[in-house]
């Protein structure tokens, strides 16, 4: 079967099943590479993409389940050459070590700033509680964010 | 995969590029015993166009057999060759870890890359630049040492102009790695010793292609496979037959007890999974120890002990003897995404995409397992999630190859789902240290025994002939045996890296015992045992500084005549505002660990802060301070970065982890089975470098675990009375020690 979706802005039709996971349409119909397999299970957050503004766990959303719900991915922030502030602050920043949570980080984070554009330092670590990282990256993730808070700010 | 491409050897490479190429030789001229031995990686890639080519355009391109696992080590290299070659950065193209392309460099780990790869670097790009300018001042007509290099173009005194570009058709760069070019000096560098931006990192942000996982072939088809409940056991039967009648399955493969399916879509292949997973009927397989009684148990097992230090001398008479047990548990890499590879077939050869840290020694035991000439096998680096070390990546490629090989030329992705990392990976090893040591009555150390026991902590490929040391050969119609379990011999270690302490002590003994039975399956983890000899060592001088009424600091400093290690420890001590005797008061305090990363490499002291929650007994490390001496510093940001994470990762494996198993096997098969540091949990670090610029640059990718784990349990001692000796520290330990 078949089945429409609206992914940065574009609708876009995947032949795929209903309960196919979001994830694996998102990688593999649509090429778009941000969002990454982790577990599965929705623990690790390497997978999260926007529904409507709300950081979700693709690896566990059925794409029979998304209807008309706007989908943004990483690739629909910015892009190397322009990139959004998030995107920006995390390279001024550096950081990523092997950089394989960092869209997980950067989408839970963009819901952060959506809601609340100036968060103390403590609101982005409990923010990220549920976004695992592995190479110990988390202090500068913590200042990329805080960063792009304040760049946002200014513009 | 390369910044150069992916799908060009490196003969089509020359061609396209447009420069003049010249035969590839990695293999030298000379006869093994007449070549003088060359510094670094040079020592086995002699020829100097295995490690770089000057296109038309001027542009250099490096080979590099050394690969990014997110430490940075593209960027740092790039660095080092444009410096040497006066070009700029950006003109500096890397093409690493491709058995059709790159030297030999066997594995990326260890933190050798700087020191050996970076070497190697240096000298072939100092070399190739003295050979350019001596191209120009023939064809010029003035001597070498009249022309001035800046930015690929060479100028003579009359103002004349030769670009690199130019100069490439006739440099000859075949020829052997005389390592004679001196580099620069330390003074002229405009490069290297700054930070540059990771190259990596803007890929990785936007969702650019960066991963193995992300690399996507025409025809490309999904594996998943099935691994047994437990270790060793065999499969029995399975109901293949419904399996291959769902929607999109192409193919299953049984050989023996390898089990994996082949699909159309990725959620095809693992619905299938879950189908084989459900019908496959398997039986034996081996017992793993009680978990209750762990290191009881591995310290029965067969062993075979070394000594590897041994010093004697008259000393003052001990007045009092100290003694202590300290242990560790298995620790698992834990990559946030699961191992993956893309493996092919076409015309009865095999290319593999592969984010392992060796493609040469991958490559071997692929080409043993799955039968082939080495040569018909190629193995093409590409980043995966960060390794740490020995994680999935080589295992889940010879299963891609053998997915591959059923489905006639298709290429076959397989990224391993969560327990398969989880439950196959290779551990790092459980271990155990006791030590001993007497005082004299002026508080001075005067003997030192440690003996440590551990499982090696290498079985990466490739393994010996007649064995292989990837999962799926084991299980294969027609296995092979892992390769016998070795040590890395001192100084640099394996079990017993930094097990010799950088303290003089008139005398000292310290054991190896290695111990040869593997019940669960372990390799290398980032610093091998040196993370639990630094955790031993350096908790056991505290004890012994208390023991001696003397200050932590004061009494290492006491036993430190190494003037940089003595550098470090009072860098941090003031960074940390450290006063002489402080306590903490019950529920928070600081304490200090140190180590020489390998005895060899990067220096790196820690103080750490802790806070304890009594009723929960939870330990929580709101700051740490670090000052590190990594010789020569390459990139400034890209090593904090490093020692950062590394303090980090520490934190997590000190405080929270242990792999969980029961007789039957490991039940650690997802993060609920197996939790690490979150971020409201994680310590502010702060890294003071101390660069030496004339001094050699040291490995510093490993270097601050040990002394970060020593600094967290020595504060929580500092702050409690208490001493936490088993690893990791948990809230059951912590109300333990409570009573």
């Amino acid at each position: 079967m078949t089945i429409s979706l609206k992914v940065n802005g574009s609708q876009r039709t995947v032949p795929a099943e209903a309960d196919t996971p979001l994830l694996y349409v998102l990688r593999n119909d649509l090429a778009l590479n941000g969002a990454k397999f982790g577990c599965g299970l929705a623990q690790c957050g390497a997978c999260t993409v926007l529904l409507d503004g709300k950081a979700t766990r693709s690896c566990i959303t059925e794409i029979g389940t998304i209807g008309e719900a706007e989908i943004t991915t990483i690739e629909g922030l910015g892009t190397v050459d322009k990139p959004h502030p998030l995107q920006q602050a995390f390279i001024d920043t550096q950081a990523a070590q092997c950089g394989y949570c960092i869209n997980g980080m950067i989408m839970t984070a963009k819901e952060l700033l959506d809601q609340n554009p100036h968060p103390a330092a403590a609101e982005v670590r409990e923010a990220l509680a549920q976004n695992l990282c592995r190479c110990g990256t988390h202090g500068r993730i913590i200042r990329a964010v805080l960063r792009a808070a304040e760049n946002t700010g200014k513009t | 995969m390369s910044e150069a491409g992916v799908n060009l050897t490196r003969r089509q490479f020359g061609k396209t590029a447009g420069a003049l190429v010249l035969a590839f030789t990695l293999a030298p001229r000379l006869a093994g015993a007449q070549a003088p031995k060359l510094p670094g990686s040079l020592a086995n890639n002699r020829m100097l166009d295995a490690w770089l080519r000057i296109n038309a355009d001027g542009s250099a391109i490096i080979f590099t057999g050394k690969v990014e696992l997110g430490q940075g080590i593209s960027t740092a290299l790039a660095q080092i060759a444009a410096e040497e070659l006066d070009l700029p950065l950006a003109q500096v193209k890397m093409v690493s870890g491709d058995t059709a392309q790159t030297p030999d460099e066997g594995h990326t780990s260890g933190s050798q890359s700087i020191e050996y790869g970076g070497t190697a670097v240096r000298l072939a790009c100092a070399e190739a630049r003295s050979l350019l300018v001596g191209q120009a001042a023939k064809r010029l007509g003035v001597p070498a040492d009249a022309l001035k290099v800046s930015k690929a173009v060479i100028t003579a005194p009359d103002g004349r102009k030769l670009g690199y570009g130019e100069l490439a058709a006739e440099l000859d760069l075949d020829r052997e790695v005389t390592a004679t070019a001196p580099p620069k000096s330390p003074a002229q560098h405009t490069i290297v010793g700054h930070s540059v931006p990771r190259r990596d990192i803007p890929a990785k942000v936007t969702g650019g292609a960066a991963y193995v996982q992300d690399l996507r072939l025409p025809r490309m088809l999904h594996g998943r496979v099935v691994r047994p409940p437990r270790y060793g056991a065999r499969l029995d039967s399975v109901d293949e037959a419904p399996v291959r009648a769902l929607p999109g399955v192409v193919a299953v493969v049984r050989d023996g007890s390898f089990l994996g399916v082949v699909a159309q879509r990725e959620e095809q292949a693992i619905k299938a999974r879950d189908s084989l997973t459900r019908s496959a009927k398997w039986s034996g397989g081996s017992e793993v120890p009680d978990p209750a009684r762990l290191h009881e148990q591995l310290i029965a097992l067969p062993i075979q002990s070394s000594v590897v230090s041994e010093k004697q001398a008259a000393v003052a008479p001990a007045v009092k003897t100290l003694e202590a047990t300290y242990t560790r548990p298995y620790i698992a890499h834990a990559s946030i995404g699961p191992s993956c590879a893309v493996a092919a077939f076409e015309d009865g050869r095999l290319t593999v995409w592969t984010h392992t840290q060796g493609v040469f020694p991958l490559r071997r035991d692929l080409a043993k397992a799955l039968k082939l000439n080495t040569e018909a096998v190629r193995c093409v680096h590409a980043e995966g999630s960060g390794c740490y070390g020995h994680n999935g990546a080589d295992d889940v490629a010879l299963d891609a190859a053998l997915l591959a090989r059923a489905v006639g030329g298709r290429p076959v992705r397989l990224q391993w789902m969560r327990d398969d990392e989880f439950a196959w990976e290779p551990y790092g090893a459980a271990m155990l240290a006791r030590a001993k040591a007497s005082l004299d009555a002026s508080g001075k150390i005067v003997d030192w025994a440690y003996e440590v026991w551990s499982n090696t902590h290498s079985t990466r490929p490739a393994a010996p002939d007649g064995n292989n040391n990837l999962l799926a050969s084991w299980y294969v119609a027609e296995p092979s045996q892992p390769g016998p379990p070795m040590n890395i011999p001192q100084p640099a270690g394996g079990g017993d890296r930094n097990a010799v302490p950088l303290y003089s002590f008139p005398n000292q003994r310290v054991v190896n015992n290695l111990i040869t039975a593997m019940p669960l399956r372990v390799s290398a983890l980032r610093t091998l045992g040196g993370y639990t000899n630094v955790f031993a060592v350096e908790s056991f001088m505290d004890e012994l500084a208390a023991a001696a009424k003397q200050d932590p600091v004061a009494f290492r400093l006491a036993h430190l005549g190494d003037p940089r290690a003595r550098a470090v420890i009072d860098t941090v001590a003031k960074k940390a505002g450290w006063r002489a005797g402080e306590k903490g008061d019950g529920t928070r305090g600081r304490g200090i660990g140190f180590a020489k990363y390998k005895t060899l490499a990067t220096y790196v002291a820690v103080v750490a802060e802790v806070e304890i929650d009594r009723k929960s007994g939870r330990i929580r490390v709101p700051r740490a301070f670090a000052a590190a001496d990594a010789g020569q510093i390459v990139n400034p940001d890209g090593l904090k970065n490093q020692i950062e994470g590394g303090m980090i990762q520490s934190t997590s494996w000190t405080l929270h982890e242990a792999v969980r198993f029961d007789r039957n096997g490991i039940t650690s098969r997802d993060w609920s089975g197996y939790p690490i540091l979150t971020m409201p949990e994680v310590p502010e670090v702060e890294v003071t470098l101390i660069d030496r610029p004339d001094e050699k640059s040291l490995g510093a990718g490993e270097a601050s675990q040990g002394p970060m784990a020593a600094a967290i349990a020595n504060a929580f001692a500092n702050a409690t009375g208490r001493r936490l000796r088993d690893l990791p520290l948990s809230p059951e330990r912590v109300q333990a020690a409570f009573g």
